[in-house]
């Protein structure tokens, strides 16, 4: 009980965060909030027994990404104008497909039900064979290593192409100037 | 309505309420998406809106009186696999890793096109640029006419 307590209290602060961020206009506290939310969600993936999640989270969402975006605003502006479009559509937009998703989850199981059909398919396999299998205490690490392993030669393929495509969007290549540039000269 | 309907009514209500925060957090960063126009924003909108999803698939993972998905090893090291133990759902945990780590590549390949935006434009407002972006267009079609292949 006390679980399902911390669960819920945790993730209404999250909720709160994100709220909370939808009116600010200064980009400096947008981008702490922001760490602020990853702090909370890695927090929340304890609660949820998530803890190699929450790891990657506090290391990637709140800080590699907190450092990035501090980057990013440093080389570009400080704050965002106040938004002057209609905002009844988007809302409405926002409600309506909010609406239909709950109505979705209306049939799923219980949350933490153990005879939900998430639980009973492969995930039983990998509890009780990977011991045998694989000999690593942490199953997460032999799913992520050994029986997805191919899963995470995608996800290294997916950050090469991305660091390739920063470097590429950040570096001028030679010829490639400005438009002013090339009106000037 | 009786005490055994109440009951119902309350464990269904725990049982879902976590997938009801999930919407209005993914409904959050979708409002901010679209209304904001401020690039570095609408980057952090599409965050709130991909840790919704992961909240989603953790919580879909988690079993009632359940612990992370470690087995106890003895002084050695050996594993000692208690059959007492309840785990979590592992499998969701990788599929998310994963996604964390693919999500902090988009982030930045993000930023760095907001970067390379304000080189161009000077501005990082959607507006703003649109509104350049008219104008250049309204340029060109001066020059070149307004007919097929004229047009921009």
């Amino acid at each position: 009980m006390a679980e399902t307590i911390i669960n819920v209290v945790l993730f209404s602060m999250l909720v709160l965060t994100a709220l909370a961020l939808v009116r600010m206009e200064r980009l400096f506290t947008i981008v702490m909030l922001a760490g602020v939310f990853s702090l909370l969600a890695a927090m929340l993936f304890v609660t949820l027994d998530a803890v190699d999640v929450a790891f990657t989270e506090a290391a990637v969402g709140a800080g590699v990404s907190t450092v990035l975006y501090l980057g990013t605003i440093a080389l570009t502006a400080r704050g965002c104008k106040p938004s002057v479009r209609p905002s009844t559509v988007p809302l409405l937009v926002c409600i309506i497909t909010g609406a239909v998703l709950i109505w979705g989850t209306l049939d799923m199981p219980n949350f933490g039900d153990a005879e939900a059909p998430a639980e009973v398919h492969v995930a039983q396999y990998y509890l009780t064979e990977s011991v045998k299998e694989i000999d690593v205490p942490n199953v997460v690490t032999s799913i992520l290593a050994s029986y997805r392993g191919f899963d995470t030669l995608g996800e290294v393929a997916v950050i090469f192409a991305a660091g390739v495509g920063v470097l590429l969007i950040i570096s001028r290549m030679p010829g490639q100037g400005r438009r002013k540039d090339k009106e000037d000269s | 309505m009786t005490t055994g309907d109440n009951e119902l009514m309350i464990e269904f209500l725990l049982g879902h309420i976590n997938y009801w925060l999930f919407v209005v957090l993914m409904m959050t960063g979708l409002y901010i998406v679209i209304v904001r126009g401020n690039y570095v924003k609408k980057i952090v909108g599409l965050n709130i809106f991909q840790t919704a999803v992961f909240m989603f698939y953790i919580s879909i993972g988690k079993i009632t009186g359940g612990t992370a998905p470690i087995f106890p090893t003895d002084s050695q090291g050996r594993i000692r696999p208690d059959p007492d133990i309840v785990y979590s759902n592992p499998l969701p945990h990788v599929l998310i890793l994963t996604a964390i780590v693919v999500g902090i590549a988009t982030t930045a390949l993000g930023l760095a096109l907001i970067v390379r935006i304000r080189e161009e434009y000077n501005t990082i407002e959607e507006d703003d640029v649109l509104e350049i972006e008219t104008k250049l267009a309204e340029q060109e079609n001066r020059i070149h006419g307004f007919g097929p292949g004229g047009g921009a």
